[in-house]
């Protein structure tokens, strides 16, 4: 067998210029139609969001878009200048990838600006099927280094590639020199610990995992109760925290809960804390990063608006040469303890 | 906007104790109007819940005496007020101040962040309660709006009235019971 | 006639070494296994973590030697997660060595082995035929599963597939996630960068339990396992009737080449899988074994033989 292959021939349409150079691009969390409308009107450059199946990594219930909800997004948005981003990243099922497919056919054909996606085999479908969609490479796809981003361009003509949460701001700086593509990082809001898109943690302990169904520690598998005077979460048969009453209480997902091993009992993965990199924007921006993202589709339309409006205001202090105002993000962080995660070393 | 407990309001204690001896059945079938009538005028919300539509919800305000007893089809909505203590078996419960269920509805506040601060206490089938607050977060919901809705041709007198007498009621409970507007 | 009927004898691939062992029991794994073990294949080098490699990097020759006089083919895997330069000039080297096939940890590790025949490891995401399709055009002659994978994935693949041979995650603790963020540092206090090298205590992974006391995941390094034994000893024939051809036996401290033996036994008829079961149970008492992922279910279920 010798492989024949051939490299991606990148189209005219996607050679446009995408960001205005220097400027830095506001990606927002984009749950419902009501939140894609709030996060516009609080000052995204585009939005983010996925169809409601599990085509896309946060597949919960009562979220996400009909394909119907999608075009009309993707309308209001355009006429608004603001671009609309559109997840296909989990992991098609094998013998039934149709849905994953129709999903991307759904994107090119109601004017998406760009398919997120994970999965090699789909990526390759995308390319192949719609050569003027322009493809950003998921954070599911966890591709951390020059080698593996080159592969995605080089096969797939990617054109931005969303970092996953496990590289310091000097190595993002780094590879943005050494890499053809956009960069995309995260700037707030929920933190992997582990690299995404690699991680079967939720299905061992529920089933559905984020590669295969678009879920982590998913809801169905959430138990609450009070067992003697303490508040107790459980994530399918396992407990995951337990808190004296009326102690706030993290979601139990499942790396942020306290385990014991070597007879101590802590955090063992990663304290319940969310990323919170507003303070790094200023270096983030001169590693050469194109986008910054915010985490959270799951969340409500009031907090995308607030944590909208505190980026849109930190990115504008910043091109105006202020610095940061540090506290306007501390209260929506879960539990408001947040951390700069692996953009310190210290985080490893 | 944050959604610490410092600021969600309390009813008053007093406002509560009179509430009491009130009867529900008006209450009740105020409720089931304007339910029945939202059920109409957001297709879309109901659309959203899925097949979680079919569950029944305990919605519990804490600073008042009766529970609300929810079950959200699209075609068949279903709402009951009981006393507290009288409730009947439900898939899950979703208890909290007066003030802070109402700006859930709103979407003033951020579920999450109710419930991490224990604002909010939520009980049994997290998929259910899941998908009636991302629901509820997509429709907008307008609770004046929605009240008059139900007077039909006087909707829109009544919306007006109903505005003042929401930011009386607001200023005596601290409750927005109109949906804040964007940005506020 | 059944599709086994007709199929090549499945195989036993020994996967590489997980954890942080001492170069002596490194190498003198290696060797019985050369001698003993009835396998196929077997993968070496290190995938968790390249701070580890250095103590027993002199060794390796010397193992791939033995292992090919003993008739095994060696596999050479390949980091999962590199990132710093010298790790990512690893997988250079492993391509340069002669006679043997690389596998792939890593999609960074593509551009390298492109063209060429190589193997995929069950930390690459191949989850349906399209991406299966894929890898076989890039060369792959060898794709392990990712161990999430129910037996409704792997039959479709396994049908798919054209010119590589489909594996299973067979035996051995799961790896379920890998991470930039050292765990057993960080529960002993110690940095990433001064880490003291405190996983070589636990030989099978540091065991992570509930507040309840439930076993629950163990830890090495940077990589998270199951607490729970993957065991398909039981469900071997439902694997190889949906055409997966071979399986992946993930070393631990305990008698390897009898629990290979065991597999070998149960593929050839020679006793039941419930006996298969029992047999490898007496090697390792006290342990959990789980083959939820196989059936669709949580991976910590274990779900018992029909019948």
């Amino acid at each position: 067998m010798t492989p024949t292959l051939a490299a991606h021939k990148p189209s005219a349409a996607s050679a446009a210029a995408w960001t205005p150079k220097g400027k830095l691009e506001l990606v927002c969390p984009a749950g419902t139609p009501a939140a894609m409308r709030a996060a516009i009107e609080a000052g995204a450059d585009s939005v983010y969001c996925g169809f409601a199946d599990d085509t896309n990594a946060r597949n919960f219930p009562g979220l996400n878009f009909s394909p119907a909800e999608m075009a009309e997004g993707i309308a209001y948005a355009h006429k608004r200048g603001v671009k609309v981003l559109i997840a296909v990243n989990t992991f098609p099922r094998a013998g039934e990838p149709a849905a994953w497919h129709r999903a991307i056919d759904t994107i090119a054909q109601c004017g998406g600006d760009a398919a997120i996606v994970a999965d090699i085999g789909l990526l390759d479908y995308a390319s192949e099927k719609h050569p003027n969609l322009r493809l950003h490479l998921s954070v599911q796809a966890a591709a951390a280094n020059p080698e593996a981003i080159g592969f995605y361009i080089e096969r797939f003509g990617v054109k931005r590639v969303v970092l996953p949460r496990v590289l310091t701001v000097s190595e993002i700086a780094t590879l943005n020199k050494e890499i053809a593509c956009e960069t995309e990082v995260f700037v707030f809001g929920g933190l992997c610990v582990m690299a995404e898109g690699r991680c079967s943690l939720s299905s061992y302990v529920t089933g559905c995992s984020p590669n295969m169904n678009g879920v982590c520690s998913p809801p169905s598998h959430v138990a609450y109760s009070q067992e003697n005077g303490n508040f107790v979460s459980r994530l399918g048969e396992f407990m995951i925290n337990t808190v004296p009453g009326g102690q706030p209480m993290p979601y139990p997902t499942l790396c942020k809960g306290r385990f014991t091993a070597n007879g101590e009992t802590s955090h063992i993965f990663e304290d319940p804390a969310s990323l919170d990199a507003s303070l790094l924007i200023p270096p983030l921006a001169e590693a050469g990063v194109t986008a910054l993202k915010i985490e959270g589709r799951q969340r409500s339309r009031s907090y995308t608006d607030a944590v909208v409006r505190a980026l849109r205001g930190a990115l504008d202090q910043h091109a105006r040469g202020l610095p940061i105002n540090a506290r306007a993000l501390m209260a929506l962080s879960e539990g408001a303890t947040t951390t700069r995660g692996a953009y310190q070393k210290t985080w490893r | 906007m944050s959604s610490n407990s410092a600021t969600v309001p309390e009813l008053p204690g007093v406002l509560a104790f009179g509430l009491r001896p009130l009867p529900l059945a008006p209450l009740a079938a105020a409720l089931d109007l304007v339910v029945k009538s939202a059920a109409r005028r957001h297709p879309a919300m109901f659309a959203r819940l899925g097949d979680q539509a079919g569950k029944r919800f305990l919605i519990e305000p804490t600073d008042l005496p009766f529970v609300v007893v929810m079950t959200p089809r699209a075609d068949d909505p279903e709402i009951l007020v009981v006393r507290r203590g009288e409730e009947p078996e439900a898939d899950a419960r979703i208890a909290g101040p007066l003030g802070a269920l109402v700006g859930l509805i709103h979407g003033a506040y951020d579920g999450d962040a109710l419930f991490f601060s224990r604002d909010l206490t939520v009980e049994g089938d997290m998929s259910a309660v899941v998908a009636l607050r991302n629901a509820l977060d997509d429709a907008e919901i307008d609770l004046v709006a929605e009240a008059a809705s139900v007077l039909g041709p006087l909707a829109s007198p009544a919306e007006r009235v109903g505005r003042l007498a929401a930011s009386v009621a607001e200023k005596i409970t601290g409750i927005a019971f109109a949906r804040p507007r964007s940005g506020s | 006639m059944t599709p086994s009927d007709t199929a090549a004898r499945p195989s036993l691939t020994l996967g590489p070494v997980l954890f942080n062992w001492s170069p002596e029991a490194w190498r003198d794994f290696h060797y019985r296994v050369a001698d003993e073990a009835p396998v196929e294949r077997v993968c070496v080098g290190e995938v968790v973590c390249s701070k580890r490699l250095p103590f027993y990097q002199d060794d390796i020759p010397g193992v791939i030697e033995r292992l090919q006089r003993g008739g095994k083919a060696v596999i050479l895997s390949s980091l999962a997660l590199p990132t710093l330069v010298r790790e990512r000039n690893m997988i250079k080297d492993l391509v340069a060595m002669p006679g043997v096939l690389v596998e792939a940890n890593d999609v960074s590790a593509f551009p390298q082995l492109a063209g060429r025949p190589h193997a995929i490891s069950p930390l690459i995401n191949v989850y349906n035929e399209g991406t299966l399709a894929f890898m076989e055009k890039q060369g792959a002659v060898h794709v392990c599963l990712p161990p999430e994978l129910p037996l409704t994935a792997m039959a479709p693949l396994a049908a798919k597939a054209t010119t590589a041979t489909i594996e299973a995650w067979a035996f051995g603790r799961a790896p379920l996630a890998i991470s930039a963020r050292c765990y057993h540092a960080r529960v002993h206090g110690v940095s990433k960068d001064s880490c003291q090298f405190v996983c070589n205590k636990d030989p099978d992974g540091l065991e992570v339990d509930t507040l309840e006391g439930r076993r629950f995941l163990s830890v090495n390094g940077v990589q998270t396992l199951s607490d729970g034994v993957v065991n398909l000893i039981g469900d071997l024939d439902a694997v190889t009737a949906c055409g997966v051809s071979s399986f992946r036996l993930s070393p631990h401290t305990c008698d390897m080449v009898a629990v290979a033996q065991a597999f070998r036994d149960v593929l050839d008829g020679t006793i039941t899988g419930a006996e298969g079961e029992a047999r490898i149970a007496a090697l390792m008492p006290g342990v959990t074994f789980a083959n939820g992922f196989l059936h669709g279910k949580p991976g910590h279920q274990r779900i018992a033989l029909a019948g």
